[in-house]
């Protein structure tokens, strides 16, 4: 765990609430359990996606139930389903309009890869067009490995260095 | 009235329309000539009562010359009686007349008839692509058209690019071997498989 960065919090009764901890640390704690899902569902997967999110498994209980059905909204973009090419501009589109920090997954085996669907109408993974951060197998997956999926991207979002990242990209851009 | 009875009174009607008649497990299949599918269409219709058009497909005899088929599925509700009329459409002038105007469900089949075929249906109102975009170049449903797709690029609209096949196309192939080797779990494509060459694979 040597690259990842670990929240240290000393609240003590003594000294009254004073928190010690590192500036990336305490941002990428808050983004990784506040994260706002962009819903794109586009074929069986979404029913999965709706499942999750419903009191079997709930995954407010990771911090990701408040789906977006705006994408100003919304940092990451859940791509649950087939795109086909007349469907994969929109969902870039959609992507491009949502603000930054932003992550994406890509559930189940048509976002991922095409999945069975080799053919003249379907783009062959949504990674063609957009970045992905984390894939998960599966047609389509069960909820439970979407809410694995989910603890991946907080593990990763974890090991951000948010400040350092935005600095470099704004001296980059001066 | 009985599908026979229907029969008869179209031959009645049309005698130099009809090319073929076909009767199968109880479905009666009409062959008619190209130019008078229309009229056809129109006594079924208004003096037969076929107030339903459940389908409007597409057939690609690839190689054969008319090329295509039109198949209409006819129903009557009110006699509860199927009938099957298909006509020819030359590949030179792929046009048919439409009957969209007869029945407006044959608005959309038409359409997908158009996309995926290439079949102009003259006379229909807003005769547009209905599953791929406006602007793609191909009809996929052609049978020389590649199951992988063409490559093709549509500035701020679409694009396509040819599908890996990766051992594939996992597709039933015509051969005399058993279903193993008539559906293989993979394959290379443009190979075909043999019964030899099945048995001999671990």
């Amino acid at each position: 765990m040597s690259n990842s960065l670990s929240p240290v919090a000393y609240d003590g009764k003594i000294e009254g609430n004073v928190i010690f901890t590192q500036v990336d640390a305490a941002i990428n704690w808050m983004r990784s359990n506040s994260l706002w899902p962009m819903p794109m569902g586009l074929a069986c997967c979404a029913i999965e996606l709706m499942a999750a999110s419903s009191s079997r498994f709930d995954i407010s209980r990771f911090g990701a139930e408040v789906m977006r059905f705006s994408p100003r909204q919304s940092d990451v973009m859940i791509v649950a389903g087939t795109v086909t090419y007349k469907m994969a501009l929109a969902v870039k589109r959609i992507w491009d309009q949502m603000p930054e920090p932003k992550w994406c997954i890509a559930m189940g085996a048509c976002a991922s890869s095409g999945g069975m669907y080799r053919s003249y109408a379907v783009l062959q993974g949504i990674d063609h067009l957009i970045p992905v951060d984390v894939y998960i197998s599966g047609c389509p997956p069960r909820p439970e490995a979407l809410l694995d999926g989910l603890m991946r991207l907080q593990k990763k979002i974890m090991t951000e260095h948010a400040l350092v990242d935005q600095k470099k990209e704004l001296l980059e851009s001066l | 009235m009985t599908s026979d009875e229907m029969t008869d009174r179209i031959r009645a009607a049309f005698p130099q329309a009809i090319t073929g008649q076909n009767r199968f497990r109880d479905e009666t299949s009409l062959s008619i000539q190209p130019d008078s599918i229309r009229v056809v269409c129109e006594f079924c219709k208004s003096t037969l009562g076929f107030n339903y058009l459940i389908d409007v497909s597409s057939v690609d005899h690839f190689g054969e010359e008319p090329r295509y088929e039109v198949v209409y599925e006819l129903y009557s509700m009110r006699d509860a009686v199927h009938l099957r009329l298909k006509t020819t459409v030359s590949e030179d002038d792929a046009r048919i007349p439409s009957v969209a105007d007869l029945w407006p469900t044959a608005d959309w089949h038409e359409r997908e008839a158009y996309d995926m075929m290439g079949i102009t249906f003259t006379g229909h109102p807003d005769l547009r692509r209905i599953l791929m975009w406006d602007g793609y170049p191909y009809h996929p449903l052609r049978k020389d058209f590649p199951l992988q797709g063409k490559p093709s690029e549509m500035p701020g609209v679409a694009f396509t690019e040819v599908a890996p096949l990766a051992g594939g196309p996992f597709v039933t192939i015509p051969t005399d071997g058993t279903t193993q080797v008539r559906e293989p779990r993979a394959r290379h494509a443009g190979e075909l498989p043999t019964r030899e060459k099945f048995l001999s694979e671990p």
